[in-house]
């Protein structure tokens, strides 16, 4: 094998300017699709981390029907005390959740004694909250990081149009379950930054507060929103939690559950999606690049050098070996433009990091894109071009295999 | 024991419907360590007779025996591996792989078609380097090098496999005068170092006359067989 590589080796700097082009034009794709790979990723990940670590959670578990019309807020659609509490004991138990959070989701008017306008509102306990959605306390704009009996947290664009500040009294006005209307008065506290998606909107109460609010004969819950230790495992653990709590519960909650991950939850989840998609067609067209340049060389290479084919196939060369020697050609030209492709295009992202070049997400302004490069990505390029160098070679490289010496040796 | 033995030869070659007949009924036998000649104007059959002999083709009729293997019984990957065992090649253009250096083109037989140790590679491949004289050459690539040189070179890879028989189509075509003879010389050398067969095709009169058994063809068609001893001593006075 060793005079083989030799000889392919030898070959390709014979031909050194085709080979410099060839290898170019594979080094350009591969530096291309890793530069997309690492932006359109990194720009995937923070846009998911934002969305569930500011207001989403990783998992939600609702009861049976609610996400359906969680437009509307249904208080109907409610957990009850036993069940949070059976919810709570199972997720406790569940190794891969670092934490979750109870919350009662309702709609309200928010007044600030001259004008009045319509809130949504997510009843908390904030030390719970802020570990679920560690994000949430970045998002307080203005204001103090934390979340007191009788306090609010309001939208920064409600804040903005009912010219509202920190430390102003507001009066939330809401209806309970049974059609009664209640209000309470709290102080603003702190003014949340608008996010795209469902919730990035809503404001924030203490938990106690929107029972009491509510009127509930008991603590009950909207939904229950997980964060997991390992996004990683997110389906792992939606399964797991649907095998616990959805199948397998016993009493009352059993059958009366829907669990959800962020994917279903958020319209982001499409874009994510499209991101992925576009990946895919990034890599068939790094694909379509190694195969028809590759192929084109090669088939090159067999039509120029038919007479030294027919020369070691006369002297007894086996057809397998010649085979070899052109696959062999093919691998270490696809080879080469992947590990060139792959240092340049680590390079690139880490210039990318460098220059901390920033973006715009929704209300968000000057997000710094975090470029990275996942090591299993580059394996996977590398090994998708060394593959589809062998591919693209194993034509010429048969037919040079199959050449009559005695016809290759009359070629001219 | 003869080395090659043929009888009733026929290769006729097919074109759409035309039929070329570029050997006829043709019969012959050739003792080991032989010194021959196939002679005749272009289109005699030469190159289609050393290719049969060489396995690199097949005859449309008639039998064939080179060191006691039926030849045109050979499949395609057995005629390979024959052809590796059994024969040596030397083309009219050398044929040297050019990315190779002149050690490594002699030591490429060894290597990708017979895969001999190192250590006994080495030894042959230096032996022959300096039996053929261009030992002070072995790192050059063929382009760096004479045609004279360039032969030499393929002399020693034709005999690097230690076959019992060496082909030569034409070798001394693209050479000068003295360097043909140089050539020949070399080969007769060869043959007496190595008790190795060389067949050469030639359409030079003037060098015809260096060969020990000369086959004369003609349309495809053995004319005669004309033996010419010669001593090894007038050889050598001649090719000095």
């Amino acid at each position: 094998m060793h005079n083989i590589i030799k000889i392919a080796i030898r070959n390709l700097v014979r031909y050194r300017r085709r080979t410099l082009l060839t290898a170019s034009l594979i080094t350009i794709g591969v530096v291309f699709v890793i530069v997309f790979i690492a932006v359109s990723g990194s720009f995937k990940n923070m846009m998911i981390g934002q969305i569930t670590d500011s207001m989403l959670g990783h998992i939600q578990i609702h009861k049976k029907g609610y996400v359906s019309s969680i437009d509307n807020l249904p208080l109907n659609l409610a957990l009850k005390e036993a069940a949070v509490k059976e919810i709570g004991a199972a997720l406790d138990g569940m190794p891969n959740v670092e934490a979750y959070s109870v919350r009662i989701k309702f709609g309200g008017m928010f007044s600030n004694f001259a004008e009045t306008t319509n809130i949504r509102l997510n009843a908390v306990y904030p030390e719970k909250e802020f570990k679920t959605v560690p994000l949430l306390i970045d998002r307080i704009i203005d204001g103090k990081k934390g979340l007191q009996r009788g306090e609010i947290f309001i939208p920064e664009l409600l804040a903005k149009g009912m010219n509202v500040k920190p430390g102003d009294t507001a009066v939330i006005i809401a209806t309970n379950r049974d059609g009664s209307v209640n209000g309470k008065q709290f102080i603003v506290t702190g003014v949340l930054g608008s996010l795209s998606g469902p919730g990035g909107r809503d404001g924030y109460i203490h938990y106690e507060d929107g029972v009491e609010l509510l009127r509930m004969d008991e603590p009950e819950a909207s939904e229950i929103a997980v964060r997991l230790k390992d996004f990683g495992a997110l389906y792992k653990a939606e399964a797991m939690m649907k095998k616990l709590l959805v199948k397998n519960a016993n009493g009352d909650i059993a059958g009366l559950l829907e669990v959800h991950t962020w994917e279903t939850l958020s319209p982001f989840f499409n874009i994510a999606k499209m991101i992925d998609v576009m990946t895919v067609f990034i890599r068939i067209m790094l694909v379509a690049i190694v195969l028809v340049s590759i192929m084109n060389v090669m088939i090159m290479a067999v039509y120029e050098r038919i007479r030294e084919i027919g020369t070691i196939a006369a002297i007894g060369t086996m057809p397998g070996k010649i085979l070899s020697m052109f696959m062999v050609e093919g691998l270490c030209l696809g080879a080469a433009g992947s590990v060139l492709g792959g240092i340049i295009g680590v390079i690139v992202v880490f210039a990318i990091n460098i220059a901390k070049v920033k973006f715009n997400f929704g209300m968000q302004t000057g997000l710094v894109l975090k470029a990275s490069v996942n090591p299993s990505d580059l394996f996977a390029i590398s090994i998708i071009v060394i593959i589809i160098s062998l591919i693209a070679s194993l034509q010429p490289a048969f037919k040079a295999s199959r050449m009559e010496p005695i016809t290759a040796l009359r070629h001219v | 024991m003869d080395l090659i033995s043929a009888r009733d030869i026929t290769k006729i070659y097919r074109i759409g419907e035309v039929e070329i007949t570029a050997i006829k009924n043709l019969s012959f036998t050739i003792s080991p360590a032989s010194f021959v000649s196939f002679v005749g104007p272009s289109g005699s059959g030469k190159t289609t007779l050393l290719n049969l002999i060489g396995c690199l083709d097949m005859p449309t009729e008639g039998t064939m025996e080179i060191v006691g293997v039926k030849t045109p019984a050979l499949g395609w990957k057995e005629r390979a591996t024959f052809r590796g065992e059994h024969i040596g090649f030397i083309f009219q253009d050398f044929n040297l792989l050019p990315v190779l250096t002149v050690y490594e083109n002699i030591e490429y037989p060894l290597i990708m078609v017979q895969n001999v140790e190192p250590a006994e590679r080495k030894k042959r491949v230096l032996r022959l380097l300096d039996e053929v004289g261009m030992a002070d050459q072995k790192g050059k690539y063929p382009d760096q090098i004479s045609g004279g040189q360039k032969q030499r070179v393929a002399i020693a890879r034709a005999l690097s496999t230690n076959p019992k028989l060496v082909l030569a189509d034409e070798p001394t075509a693209n050479l000068d005068h003295a360097t043909a003879y140089m050539v020949l010389g070399l080969m007769k050398k060869m043959r007496d170092e190595f008790n190795t067969t060389f067949i050469f095709s030639t359409h030079d009169p003037k060098i015809v006359g260096e060969a020990e058994i000369i086959y004369t063809l003609e349309d495809g068609a053995l004319k005669s067989k004309q033996v010419v001893k010669k001593g090894k001593a007038a050889r050598g006075r001649k090719h000095a």
